[in-house]
Formats: C-alpha cells, structure tokens, sequence
C-alpha cells in the first residue's frame, strides 16, 4: 500500500471548495511537495491527510489507512511539523522531545538514546536544557523537525518548513531533512519554489483548490516547456491587450510564454507597428520551474 | 497506554509551568488577597440575620474566596484550550495517537491541579491573617476543591468547543463566570437572598462546591452536606462527560 494515497478529495468551507477535487499518491520513501500560492488549499490538504479536518468528499489513505475511518492508526504511524510552532515554549529543548517520546509510547532506555541521538542530528546538544522561548526561529524549527522524527514515523507532513527563515538555516532545514530521513516518506507544502527544486523528487502544483501539474521538478520544466519572451514597451497596457499569448507582467516588463519566439517576436513587432506603441527592450529567457509555476497559478507568488 | 502517558504530560505541563512562572502565580494571587482583606475589613461590623452569632463574616467570606480562585482559574484553563489547540503545544498532543478523551482528561487535571495550589496558597496565607478552620479536615476540604476545579476546568473546555476565537472570553468571563460567583453564596449566603433568585443559586453548582467548603473548613452549612457533594460529583462527571464528547467532535481549522 502507499504511504499516501488521495482519491477525489473535496473539501468545503461555507460556500467555498478549498481543496477541490484532488487526487494523487505518494511513493515509500518519497519526498513530495506541494507548491502553491496562499490560500491554494496546500495546507487545508495536510490538515485533512493528519486528521485534523474532515473531507467533505473523496478518500485519503496515510500509511495505509483511512484518515475518516481509522484516525486513531493514522496518528500512530506519523509525524508533523506545523507551520506555526508548536512547541512548549516553558520547557527545555529535552523536555520538548522526552514528551513526545513518551506520548508515543517509547521503553525508558530507548527514549533517553533517541532524544540524545535526534538532539545530535539538528545540533543541539549543547542547548538541549535551555529553554524553548530562548531559542531563534531556526533553532525552533530544527527542534522540531527532530521531534517529528524521533519516533520514527512512516510518514513526516511538514506545512511550510523553512517559513519566515533566512537561507542559510533554509539550506541547513533541507540538509538535516535529507540526511536523517531513512524509511520516512515525506511531504511537504511551500511556496517556496527553490525549495520544491531542492528537496522534493516528486512536485503537485496547486491552485485554487486543485492540482494544475504534478512530476518531477526537472520533468515539469519540460512538460511546459517553452520560451518566455521578455519585453518593455512605452505602453504596456495597449501591447497587453494585443497579446494573444499566455503572460505575466513583472517589474513593469511582460513575460510572455511561447512555443516559437522567433514567430512571437515578428508578431510583437507587427502589433507595434500597428499600434504605435514603441518596444524599448526584448529579451530571451529559458522557462524554469518558476515560470512553470508563475504560468500555471496567473502570477500570484 | 499512549493515553496514560498523554495524561502524564499534560499534568506535568500543568505543574511543571505552575513552578516555572512565578508571576503568574503572583498575579493569580493579587485579586483574591485584596477581596479577602477588604471585605474581611469592610463588613467585620455587618449585621447578616442568617449567619450565627459564632461564625464571623471573615471566616465566613474566606471559603468563598477560595472557591472563587478555583472557579476564575479553572475556567481559564478550560477556556484556554480554544488557543492552545490553534496555535499551542494541544496541537502536538492531538496529532498523537493519544484519544480525544485523554486529552480532556489530561487538560483536566492539569486545570484542576493549578487551581488547587492557588487555592492552597491562598488557604495558607487565610491561616496565618487569622483564619481558624479545622485542619483535621483539611483532606476533605482538598476533596471539595478538587471536584469543583474539575467540574469548571471541564465546562471551560465544553466553552472553548464552541468558541470560534479568543472573543469569546470577555463574555463568559461577564455573562457567566461573575454571575455564577456572585450567587454561589461566597460573599454572602444565599439565604439573604430574595425567593426566586434563591431558587436560581440552588442550580448552581458552586454553590453546593462553596457550602462543601465552608462545611469542611469552618463547620458551617447553608444546604446540606451530603447533597452538596451528590450535586457538586454528578456535576463533575456531566461536565467531563460533555466536554470529552464534544471535544472529539471538533475538528481543528
């Protein structure tokens, strides 16, 4: 069975679907990320797969087992990081983690090794029994990315997990995750698009409430592969109207997404020509990931 | 087995945060001391056809003001679980595989244990300003203010399941939590009051917590001590009963 498997899942608030028709599965040892603006329903996703939200509709299996049915084994075989910290901020570092150990139900012995050897992991060791309000935002995140895996679970969800960090602690997030992740299938949300490129094999864009593209980042890239044809003009609100292309507009240049550039750009210069409206600067640009996302979701990062 | 250790680390939370947080425990203490002293000070003269000539209005207001202490702080541990849950360390504890009924359990006790030693300090600092209660049956008074810190700690969690947000509490702090004090009989007994509203106290479970008290410490009882502890224990189990159903209801947005 997959770690995560998600079948037409719906779920609505009042009047709106926030997750809308989603399905997608996740293979052992996995690391998937699901990219997406705010309110694209990433996190409105997590909260369902670790039973904190009912589906209106639609299956979800972690770890083989029904979220709505068997809530209770769910919890069991996994870990979450929050994207808000939820760590006890009046305790140690220790005490953090020697609870989590004991709420899933670790011997005496094997509690005391795992919270010295995870404590390790994310370098801590030497502010185990300092206490948690005194710790930075990196040190809180890393603590708690080695409670999620202190007890060894099949499945980690992080929502966010590099939020609000600077990126050298972002870079040294994605190390730890990597490097100490073993069996663990992991999943992730961000907005992030370097993060979806670094860590995860597997990427779902998401968008409203549904997933607009889901492969491997490199693959993805690939799939939309294009052109973007970078332009300046006097008068960009006229040239946009013109434009029969799909585009963004960004740093008060558009960015045009094409199959042939050199079609587009004769094109260009023929509205121009029409419209009198003057180009001041063109230029080429491979798509990247970004791209790909920024087409995709219509801008909004 | 998960839920007896989620229980555990719930309460210790609990004790753990009461000894760490000095200030809070002095602030805690600060409202109670002044109601005790002034209304000591304030009505030492006062004429109340209903108590005995014996009991003197001090004695008589001090087993309320420890009563209100319990009420005031296990209602805020209750209702606090509305934040914990959204942004606290509850959220860790419910994506565990602890039950839904051990986290109220855990939540619970943890209130309760609180309240408890304030009440106790309280008690204490009561006994050395001139407060003469019967030690010998400082056990059961201990029995009384457990119950009674268990039956709000879990209505406060029964509150925070309907709660959308933190706004809520200035309402039940106004609408619920002073009415229900001001006719338990902790500040004057429920016999001076008028028929009706009389009526109304005797639906209050603090007031039989408070008779309960002031039975056990100083020997004096409005109701009746055994109903009293029938009515303030069935209210107990209902409150926890209700707050553990609904609570595993909730989902968490």
């Amino acid at each position: 069975m997959k770690p995560i498997l998600v079948q037409n899942l719906y779920k609505k608030f009042d009047q709106f679907f926030a997750v809308n028709d989603v399905s997608f599965e996740v293979e052992s040892g996995e690391i998937f990320g699901l990219l997406g603006p705010n309110g694209a329903g990433k996190t409105t996703t997590i909260k369902i797969l670790v039973t904190l939200l009912r589906p209106t509709k639609g299956k979800a299996f972690v770890a083989g087992y029904d979220v709505t049915k068997n809530p209770g084994m769910v919890r069991k075989n996994i870990g979450v990081v929050f994207q808000d910290t939820t760590l006890e901020l009046d305790f140690t570092a220790r005490e953090n983690l020697e609870f989590h150990a004991r709420l899933y139900g670790m011997s005496d012995e094997e509690r005391k090794r795992r919270v010295d050897e995870v404590l390790s992991l994310v370098e801590l060791s030497d502010d185990a029994d300092k206490l948690v309000k005194n710790f930075s935002g990196g040190m809180k995140r890393r603590l708690e990315i080695a409670r999620g895996l202190l007890h060894f679970p099949k499945v980690l969800f992080l929502d966010e997990p590099t939020l609000g960090l600077d990126a050298r602690t972002r870079r040294k997030i994605w190390k730890y995750l990597k490097e100490f992740k073993g069996e663990t299938t992991i999943m992730l949300t961000t907005h992030y698009i370097e993060e979806a490129e670094r860590m995860c094999e597997r990427v779902a864009i998401m968008h409203k409430g549904k997933i607009v593209a889901m492969d491997k980042p490199a693959s993805l890239v690939k799939e939309f592969e294009g052109e973007v044809v970078v332009v300046k003009a006097d008068n960009i609100d006229k040239l946009k109207n013109k434009l029969q292309v799909n585009f963004i507009e960004r740093n008060g240049k558009i960015e045009a997404f094409v199959d042939n550039a050199e079609k587009f750009i004769a094109k260009l210069f023929e509205i121009a020509r029409n419209e009198k409206i003057s180009i001041e600067e063109i230029s080429l640009k491979k798509s990247s990931l970004e791209d790909v996302y920024v087409r995709l979701t219509g801008g909004e990062v | 087995m998960s839920d007896l250790q989620a229980i555990y680390v719930l309460l210790m939370r609990d004790v753990k945060k009461f000894v760490r947080i000095k200030s809070r425990l002095i602030g805690s203490l600060g409202m109670p001391i002044f109601f005790l002293v002034f209304l000591s000070l304030g009505f030492r003269r006062a004429y109340i056809p209903s108590l005995p000539a014996e009991v003197n209005y001090s004695n008589f207001v001090v087993p309320g003001i420890v009563a209100m202490v319990l009420l005031f702080s296990s209602i805020f541990s209750g209702v606090s679980v509305v934040w914990d849950r959204q942004f606290g360390f509850l959220r860790e504890i419910i994506v565990s595989p602890a039950s839904r009924t051990a986290i109220v359990i855990g939540r619970t006790l943890g209130g309760a244990i609180t309240a408890i030693l304030q009440a106790f300090i309280l008690l204490s600092l009561s006994y050395f300003i001139g407060f003469n209660f019967q030690i010998s049956k400082l056990p059961i008074a201990l029995f009384v203010m457990f119950l009674i810190s268990l039956t709000f700690t879990s209505l406060g969690i029964l509150f925070s399941v309907f709660m959308r947000d933190v706004h809520g509490f200035q309402i039940i702090m106004n609408f619920f939590v002073f009415p229900v004090f001001l006719i338990s009989g902790s500040l004057f007994p429920i016999s001076e009051l008028p028929p009706i509203v009389k009526e109304l106290a005797l639906l209050n479970p603090l007031t039989y917590g408070v008779d309960a008290l002031r039975w056990s410490t100083i020997g004096f009882t409005e109701v009746n001590p055994f109903l009293d502890f029938l009515a303030i224990f069935i209210s107990c189990i209902c409150f926890i009963m209700l707050a553990a159903y609904f609570f595993g209801k909730t989902e968490v947005e």
